[in-house]
């Protein structure tokens, strides 16, 4: 581990614990500002961690993230809380090997739709077996569990991504990962099995959005597929996640912490606009910043320092 | 035997709308998004003529198809052709183009969603039963499937007889070639795109005639067009129409045998299907 290494672990450890003393200030309306900041940090970091390098778009973040919150609130009342968070790990993984077997031998294109697809999938057939079996379409989850555990959770869990984020970086499969992005045939010329590649950091991805899901299932004490599987969910982590730049590991959250205190400003404003404001921001960040926040800044801090020198 | 002519009904105004896909990815190479969006904008032209002037929605198609192709042709000049000339790569341009047309995609359902607002809409047009074979249909259902035909058959007669249509397909195999023999690789791709819009467009004014929709419903038939483009296979005209059959088959069997909440589901494991066991689609080449 070098000096920097040291000492960026020394600023990120205490930025966190700083993060981590929010709720002894406030409960209210910051401690649930905190949560979702939070959430989206988690879900834009993992969502970039394997669409950065890959270039594939997924918008599967909602079916994981449903899933997971659907296992906590479908067994909260037989099974203790963290057995739930492990099952709902190991749900969203094995969904995610199973998509990732299917998708990632064929073009970026199919995986899109194929992921836009699968939340709409997976909410129609939970729809369909709640009201076949008879109960109403919604879930209650009531547990003791209150909103500062939640945003300590969801803290733990961001710290977690990034040192795994941090671990792959500096192995074999990142470099594979950065050569897939750079040439997927080169890649599959020097010997990287590309599919697997992906399919591991899919995973991941796709575990971290199913867990967040599950940490996040007792906030709402009725859990519902429109919801849990809102297709919303998977488009703000992306636009997130592009807007801070998914060429850092540390990229996303520049984009999530400035794009939620924008979005909960502007959605008071004008609560019936919010899907045009989307469309909006999505081609603003398209056409005016397609390396993200980081991006802008690393290339001006280059000619910066390239005039002086 | 109902569920087969209803299945037929269905896939024939499915046609259209994958057509419209088909020339927008197949030619102009733009994975376009938004095409739910200009089919749902073309169900709202209809229904507005209908409500507002009495007009019958044959009638609404005339004034439709043009909008829409100046409309679409507008959207791939200046929005997308920036793009297609920033990008380094096809992958580059994929990713860029997706994300822009999800935007697009978004504005339209919100500028939708402000004009109109959050209900369903629906409209009673030639609402009488036909007897086929022994079993009612709505008329409306089969005036929209014999309109489909017809523009379908239109538009493969011209780009099967054409001079332009065959610039269309020749950009639609390979863009550099095509610009070898002295054929507009940019103005060809611009009009594959505007005339896919404006396909669309009419795609969905017919399926509003018997269809309830609402504003934000696009994206369920931009799904719905991919799947039929891929079971095809890319630029494949004959296995575009084929898919649309086979999906409309399909979902009306689940619909009517199952739950109708389970179409898109239908449609998704035929579209798993194909992926795991063609990826090329029915009629495509392995390239």
């Amino acid at each position: 581990m070098s000096g920097t290494d040291k000492r960026n672990f020394a600023l990120a450890a205490m930025a966190l614990a700083m993060a981590a003393l929010l709720p002894l200030f406030d409960t209210g309306y910051w401690l649930a500002l905190g949560v979702s900041l939070a959430m989206y940090g988690v879900l834009a970091t993992s969502w970039a961690m394997f669409s950065g390098p890959t270039h594939y778009i997924s918008l599967a973040t909602a079916a994981f993230f449903g899933t997971g919150m659907y296992i906590v609130g479908g067994g909260v009342e037989i099974l203790p809380f963290p057995v739930l968070v492990v099952i709902a790990a190991v749900a969203g993984a094995a969904l995610a090997v199973l998509v990732g077997l299917t998708t990632m031998r064929i073009s970026g294109v199919y995986f899109v739709i194929f992921t836009l697809g699968l939340a709409e999938l997976i909410r129609q057939v939970v729809t369909w077996v709640q009201t076949t079996m008879g109960s109403s379409s919604g879930l209650y989850v009531l547990t003791e569990i209150t909103e500062s555990m939640i945003y300590w959770q969801l803290l733990l869990l961001l710290a977690v991504v990034y040192l795994v984020g941090w671990r792959i970086n500096r192995s074999r499969l990142g470099l594979a990962l950065r050569v897939i992005g750079n040439d997927e045939t080169v890649a599959a010329h020097v010997g990287i099995n590309t599919a697997k590649a992906k399919v591991i950091l899919f995973v991941i991805s796709g575990t971290v959005a199913s867990v967040t899901g599950a940490l996040l299932a007792p906030r709402w004490t009725y859990v519902e597929p429109t919801i849990a599987f809102s297709p919303m969910i998977s488009f703000q982590v992306v636009i997130m996640a592009l807007l801070g730049g998914v060429h850092r590991l540390w990229g996303p959250l520049c984009g999530v912490i400035p794009f939620m205190l924008l979005w909960d400003l502007i959605s008071a404003q004008f609560p019936n606009q919010t899907t045009l404001l989307l469309g909006v921001a999505f081609l603003l960040i398209v056409y005016l910043i397609p390396n993200g926040v980081v991006g802008l800044i690393e290339s001006r801090l280059k000619r910066r320092s390239s005039g002086n020198g | 035997m109902d569920i087969l002519i209803g299945g037929i009904l269905l896939g024939g105004t499915y046609v259209l709308m994958a057509l419209g896909l088909q020339l927008q990815y197949g030619v102009a190479r733009i994975m376009n998004l938004a095409n739910g969006e200009i089919l749902v904008a073309g169900a709202f032209g209809a229904f507005w003529f209908y409500s507002g002037f009495q007009a019958n929605p044959f009638l609404a198609l005339i004034v439709i198809v043009p909008l829409a192709f100046i409309l679409n042709w507008g959207i791939y000049r200046y929005l997308l052709s920036p793009l297609v000339r920033r990008a380094k790569s096809r992958g580059q341009l994929e990713v860029d183009s997706i994300l822009a047309t999800f935007g697009l995609s978004f504005i339209f359902v919100g500028l939708m969603l402000a004009v109109f607002g959050g209900e369903y809409f629906s409209y009673g047009y030639l609402e009488r039963a036909v007897i086929v074979l022994e079993q009612p249909y709505g008329l409306n259902r089969i005036a929209a499937f014999c309109a489909s035909a017809a523009l379908c058959i239109a538009l493969v007669l011209w780009l099967n007889h054409t001079r332009s249509g065959l610039a269309l397909r020749a950009v639609a195999v390979n863009p550099t070639a095509a610009s070898l023999v002295a054929i507009k690789v940019a103005r060809t791709s611009a009009l594959a795109f505007a005339i896919g819009g404006a396909v669309t467009a009419s795609g969905g004014a017919l399926l509003s005639m018997f269809l309830t929709f609402d504003a934000s419903i696009g994206v369920i038939f931009t799904l719905k067009a991919l799947i039929i483009v891929i079971l095809g296979g890319v630029g494949e005209i004959r296995g575009t129409i084929v898919a649309a059959f086979m999906l409309g088959l399909a979902e009306t069997a689940v619909a009517s045998l199952i739950d109708p909440g389970l179409t898109l589901a239908a449609a998704y494991l035929l579209f798993i299907v194909i992926l795991l066991v063609r990826p090329q689609g029915l009629f495509g080449s392995r390239s």
